[in-house]
C-alpha cells in the first residue's frame, strides 16, 4: 500500500509558521506578556528572514525561540482556538478532497511539517490524515524552553523522516506519493516515485515542469 | 469505373501534397499508385436555424421537443465538447445555434431549471474561452460558470447509477442529467463512430462505466470504428445507451456538417494536384515555403487561429437511435469513396490536429491514435490496406507534449511504452493503478488536464490497426527513439519508405494514398474473385 505524504504550510493551508506563532504570541497570559512576545518577534525579524533565505531548519529553530516560556497548559488550551482560528479557515478547497481521494485509494496519508505537532495532529483528525510528523517544542517543568525536539522537520531532513516513515510502515517509495508547495522541499519530493507541486512558488514550478511532475492548484475547486 | 475522386498516378502526375505535423510535404508516388480525395463539401443548409427549428419540431420517433416541456420542470442540456469538429468551426457554431433555439423554447414554456453541461467523459475540462467559443458569448454569459459547466467523472456526489446491461454493464452517469425530468442532448457529428447512444452513454459518464468499451479486447473485435455496424465498441456502447434512454427522458439533437475545413485562401487542399490553377500552384509553393521557414510557434498560432467555414448539412432530433440513423447517412453521403480492392502499401499524412489536442501539441501518442486509430480506421467494409500490410505516415514525432493537458501522456509514454506495447498487457498491469493516481485526478478536476485513464484509452484505439498492420513507417521523424516506442520504423523520405515497404509486399504492389484532411472514407470491396479479407472482425474474433 502506498503512502501520500503532505507538506502543510502553502501546501495544505494559505498560512505559513508564522500565522499560529503571531496568534500565540498575542494571546498570553497578560497584555504584558504578549507586548513583550511581539516585540521581540519583531526585532528578530531581520534575522530570521536572512535565516529563512538560508536555511530553513535555522529559521524555524528561531521562530520557536518565541514560545519560550509559555506553559505547556497555555500552549494546550489555546491549540483548538489556534486550529479554529488560524489553521481550519486557511485549508484549500482542494485539500479536503485530495487527501478523500489518497484515502478511498486506501493511502496512508501522513502530514509532513515543520509546524508544531499538537496543531499538526487537529489538523490531520480534520482532514483524515493518518499518521503526523511535525516539530515537537522541548517542555522543562511545564515550560517550553524554545527549542525544538530532535530531529528538526525542516528541508532535507523531512527527506530522511519521510524515508524512514515509509520503512518503518512497509510503503515501497518508488508507489509513495509526495505533495508539497515549496522549492525547499525538492529532496523530499525526490525521493518519491510520486511527486507533485501543489499551488508552487516559482523555483519548484520550473524544476516540477521541466521533470513532468504534476503541478496542482488546490486554491480552485471544478 | 471508378469514383472521380480516385486518381491514379501517371507519369506526368505532378508530386502530391501531404501534411507532416503542422508542414506540408511533396511526395512523387509510384506510377500506378491510386489516391483517394475527399468528396466536394456538400452544399450547406440555406437557413441553418430554420432547419434546426423544423427538426425539433418534427422530430424522428419521438413528440415535438415543446409538447415534452411543462413549467417548472427541470432540464439538463448536454452538449458536444470542442473536440469536434476538427478545426473548432467559424462562429457561430452550430451548438450555438441550437442552443440559442431551444433555450428560447424552454422559456416560452415556462422551462427555467436549466443547467448545461459539456459531455466531456475523461477529456480535460475545456476552459471559459473554448465554453464561449461553441455555445456563444450570450449564453456563455448568462449561464457559465455556475449552470453552464463541465462534466466531472470524478465527482464522487455527482455521479448515480442509471442501471445495468443484462451483461452485467453498469450505466453509471452524471448524476444532474439522471436526476433531470428532460436531457436534451446537443451534438455535432463530424465522423460515424461520434453520436447515437455514445452521446449521453460515453459523454456523461465515468471511468467505471468506459471499462466495458474502451478495452483492448473490445478494440480488437471491431472491424471499422467509423463504421457502427461493424463496430464492437458501438455495440457495447449502444448496449448501455440503451439502458440509459429507458430510464431517463432523452431528447437528441444531431447536426452534421460538410467537409469544408480549409477556407477559401487554402481550399486548393482539398483538390487533385493535377487540376490546380497556375495561382494556386503558386500559392501551394509559397504555403509550404512558409511553413518550412516560420518557426513551430508561429506555425501553431496560425493554425490554431484559423476556424474552419464548415457549414450545416443536416440537423435530426427525437429518439436517440432514429436520429443516429439519419445522421449517419448524411455523414456517409459526404465522406464515403467507393473502391475496388485492398492496397498492399496504405500512404497517410499525419497533420497537426487530432480530437484530443485542440490547442495544444500532436504528441508521440496522439501520433500513433492518428496514424493506427483514425487513418487506419477511415474505411467500411474492408480496411484500405491488406492484413499484414505496410502504412506509411509522415510526421515529425517530436518528443513534445502539453505539460497541462497531456501530462499523464508522458508517464505513459515513456514510463510504460519501453516496459510492454501489448495493449493486453498494459491494461491489466497498469491501467487500474494509473486511473487512480490522485495528483493526475486532481489535475483532471481542477487544471485542465486529461484524465489519467486516457492514455490507455488512445493507445487501445490504435490496437485494431495494430493487429491488422504488418508495419508502420514513418518519414521526416526528427528521432529514432520515439517511432522505436510506438513500434514504428523510419525512413528519410517516401521513396526509401516505399523501397522498404516493398520489401515485404508482393511485386508490384498495391498502393494507395489516403489524401486528407479533409476526412475521406473509403468503402472497399474486393473484386470479385477475392475471397473474404482479413480484418480482425471477420477472422474469427467475433465482431458483431
Amino acid at each position: 500500500v502506498p503512502a501520500s505524504y503532505f507538506d502543510v504550510d502553502g501546501t495544505l493551508v494559505r498560512t505559513n509558521l508564522l500565522h499560529p506563532t503571531v496568534f500565540f504570541m498575542v494571546n498570553q497570559a497578560s497584555p504584558l506578556r504578549s507586548l513583550g512576545k511581539v516585540a521581540r518577534g519583531i526585532l528578530g525579524t531581520p534575522a530570521m528572514v536572512l535565516a529563512e533565505m538560508r536555511d530553513r531548519r535555522t529559521f524555524n529553530e528561531m521562530l520557536y525561540g518565541l514560545y519560550e516560556g509559555i506553559s505547556q497548559d497555555r500552549l494546550m488550551t489555546l491549540a483548538d482556538e489556534a486550529f479554529d482560528v488560524v489553521l481550519k479557515k486557511a485549508i484549500y478547497p482542494g485539500a479536503r478532497e485530495l487527501i478523500g481521494a489518497c484515502r478511498d485509494r486506501g493511502h496512508d496519508v501522513v502530514i509532513i511539517s515543520g509546524a508544531l505537532d499538537f496543531l499538526m495532529t487537529r489538523l490531520a483528525d480534520h482532514l483524515g490524515a493518518t499518521h503526523v510528523i511535525a516539530n515537537r517544542l522541548e517542555i522543562h517543568e511545564g515550560y517550553a524552553t524554545g527549542k525544538l525536539l530532535r530531529p528538526v522537520v525542516a528541508g532535507p531532513e523531512k527527506a530522511k523522516l519521510l524515508r524512514d516513515h515509509a520503512r518503518a510502515h512497509g510503503h515501497d517509495l518508488d508507489e509513495c506519493f509526495a505533495y508539497s508547495d515549496s522549492y525547499s522541499d525538492v529532496p523530499m519530493l525526490s525521493v518519491v516515485g510520486q511527486p507533485a507541486a501543489v499551488n508552487p512558488d516559482a523555483a519548484l514550478e520550473r524544476l516540477a515542469r521541466a521533470y513532468h511532475w504534476p503541478v496542482l492548484n488546490l486554491d480552485r475547486t471544478p | 469505373v471508378t469514383h472521380p475522386c480516385v486518381v491514379t498516378i501517371d507519369r506526368k502526375s505532378a508530386p502530391r501534397v501531404m501534411f507532416s505535423g503542422d508542414r506540408l510535404v511533396e511526395v512523387d508516388l509510384p506510377v500506378g499508385s491510386r489516391v483517394i480525395y475527399p468528396k466536394p463539401p456538400m452544399a450547406g443548409l440555406k437557413d441553418p436555424d430554420a432547419a434546426i427549428r423544423y427538426a425539433i419540431n418534427h422530430p424522428y420517433n419521438s413528440e415535438p421537443l415543446y409538447a415534452l416541456l411543462r413549467p417548472g420542470m427541470k432540464v439538463v442540456i448536454a452538449i458536444d465538447d470542442i473536440s469536434l469538429p476538427l478545426p473548432p468551426m467559424k462562429s457561430p457554431d452550430v451548438r450555438e445555434r441550437v442552443l440559442t433555439i431551444v433555450l428560447a423554447q424552454l422559456a416560452d414554456h415556462g422551462v427555467d431549471d436549466v443547467e448545461m453541461i459539456i459531455a466531456t467523459s475523461v477529456h480535460r475540462r475545456m476552459t471559459g474561452p473554448e465554453v464561449k467559443h461553441i455555445v456563444g458569448a450570450k449564453i456563455f454569459n448568462a449561464y457559465w460558470p455556475k449552470r453552464l459547466y463541465n462534466h466531472d467523472a470524478e465527482n464522487p456526489k455527482g455521479m448515480a447509477l442509471v442501471g445495468e446491461t443484462e451483461l452485467g454493464e453498469k450505466v453509471i452517469l452524471n448524476k444532474k442529467a439522471v436526476d433531470a425530468d428532460l436531457v436534451i442532448y446537443v451534438n455535432l457529428n463530424l465522423v460515424p463512430m461520434d453520436g447515437g447512444h455514445k452521446s449521453v452513454a460515453v459523454g456523461l459518464c465515468g471511468y467505471e462505466s468506459l471499462k466495458p468499451h474502451h478495452n483492448p479486447k473490445v478494440m480488437r473485435k471491431c472491424n471499422s470504428y467509423m463504421d457502427p455496424k461493424s463496430s464492437e465498441l458501438n455495440t457495447v456502447v449502444e448496449r448501455m445507451g440503451k439502458v440509459a434512454n429507458r430510464n431517463m427522458k432523452v431528447f437528441t439533437i444531431e447536426t452534421t456538417i460538410n467537409n469544408r475545413m480549409f477556407d477559401r485562401p487554402l481550399s486548393f487542399l482539398h483538390k487533385n494536384e493535377d487540376e490546380l490553377s497556375s495561382t494556386e500552384k503558386s500559392a501551394l509553393k509559397a504555403l509550404i515555403f512558409t511553413l518550412n521557414h516560420t518557426p513551430a510557434e508561429a506555425r501553431e498560432l496560425v493554425f490554431r487561429n484559423v476556424p474552419s467555414p464548415y457549414e450545416l448539412t443536416g440537423v435530426f432530433a427525437g429518439e436517440t437511435e432514429a436520429v443516429h440513423e439519419h445522421t449517419l447517412k448524411k455523414c456517409f453521403e459526404q465522406y464515403v469513396v467507393p473502391i475496388t480492392g485492398q492496397a498492399d502499401i496504405m500512404i497517410a499524412g499525419i497533420p497537426y490536429i487530432s480530437p484530443y489536442n485542440v490547442n495544444s501539441y500532436l504528441n508521440p501518442l496522439l501520433v500513433q491514435v492518428m496514424a493506427q486509430g483514425y487513418l487506419f480506421n477511415l474505411y467500411r467494409n474492408n480496411p484500405v490496406v491488406k492484413k499484414g500490410g505496410t502504412l506509411i505516415v509522415t510526421h515529425p514525432c517530436t518528443d513534445r507534449f502539453d505539460k497541462e493537458h497531456h501530462l499523464p501522456y508522458i508517464d505513459f509514454v515513456h514510463r510504460l511504452l519501453p516496459e510492454t506495447r501489448d495493449a493486453m498487457e498494459l491494461h491489466k498491469r497498469y491501467e487500474q493503478k494509473f486511473s487512480e493516481n490522485p495528483a493526475y485526478i486532481s489535475m483532471y478536476r481542477n487544471g485542465n488536464a486529461y484524465h489519467p485513464v486516457h492514455p490507455f484509452f488512445m493507445w487501445y484505439w490504435g490496437e485494431a490497426g495494430r493487429q491488422h498492420l504488418g508495419r508502420v513507417i514513418v518519414v521526416g521523424a526528427d528521432n529514432e527513439y520515439i517511432p522505436k516506442l510506438l513500434g514504428y520504423e523510419t525512413a528519410p523520405s517516401m521513396a526509401d519508405a516505399l523501397r522498404m515497404a516493398r520489401d515485404t509486399a508482393p511485386a508490384s504492389p498495391e498502393i494507395t494514398m489516403l489524401h486528407c484532411p479533409p476526412i475521406v472514407m473509403a468503402d472497399v470491396s474486393l473484386p470479385a474473385a477475392t475471397k473474404a479479407p482479413a480484418a480482425p472482425a471477420s477472422s474469427g474474433n467475433g465482431a458483431v
